[in-house]
């Protein structure tokens, strides 16, 4: 399988992530794409931004060890992980997921996959900063470890 | 000798920066966290059981305890909130 893993404060286009990755995918059927982005109304107070932090070289290595996890489940062919870091404004994408097989199935259940254990092992810390200047470190989600727990 | 303790997320706040080098006879992942909370309330409260989802030894992911060499850059994770 080959994998590519980037953490970048900057954006990332659709197209051009999707032609990188289908240059690894052979002869693959199937490429599922997810991208996650900054909700302006999670709480009471408007978002100004979501400001995240991760830790360089561990973030990197849990990510890839996810993707070999997932790996070692679906016949993948190629897999291709983004998130971003920094202070991102409503709207704005926080994180790709693109997966490459050779069926559909795989496909669907690998990035799902992907997502539920970035949210839940994948070093990555969200701070909310709202319009009106106060500022929280988001809460890890119940529901979250549940979503995880389903795949052991 | 010393080590070199990383904070992230909400234990940047407790802490007060992101990190701190700390002097170090030896001892596991268990003797430093006993030994922060016993800092104070603020700190005992931060780092109690539930709130400290993993700590990181030499960039090497702790899974349970294990020991901490003099020298060692030590990461201390709060629950993650990535995705």
């Amino acid at each position: 399988m080959h994998c590519h893993i980037s953490i970048q404060t900057g954006g990332f286009d659709l197209a051009a992530e999707e032609a990188a990755l289908r240059q690894h995918a052979g002869d693959a059927g199937a490429l599922v794409a997810f991208q996650g982005m900054v909700r302006a109304h999670d709480a009471a107070i408007p978002l100004a931004a979501l400001f995240l932090e991760h830790y360089p070289g561990v973030t990197e290595a849990e990510i890839q060890r996810i993707a070999d996890d997932a790996a070692q489940r679906w016949p993948l062919s190629a897999v291709r992980v983004i998130h971003r870091v920094g202070s991102l404004a409503p709207g704005e994408q926080i994180v790709l997921v693109l997966v490459a097989s050779g069926h559909r199935k795989a496909a669907f259940a690998a990035a799902e996959y992907l997502m539920d254990y970035l949210k839940t092992e994948a070093p990555f810390w969200k701070r909310e900063d709202f319009v009106d200047g106060s500022r929280r470190w988001v809460d890890a989600k119940a529901s979250d470890d549940a979503a995880a727990a389903r795949w052991a | 000798m010393n080590i070199r303790v990383l904070y992230f997320g909400r234990l940047k706040d407790t802490a007060g920066c992101s990190e701190e080098q700390l002097p170090w006879a030896g001892g596991s992942t268990a003797t430093l966290l006993a030994q922060l909370r016993a800092r104070g309330d603020s700190w005992a409260q931060a780092l109690a059981e539930g709130q400290v989802f993993r700590l990181v030894v030499n960039q090497q992911v702790v899974r349970g305890e294990a020991d901490i060499p003099p020298g060692a850059e030590v990461g201390i994770l709060p629950p993650v909130t990535g995705g």
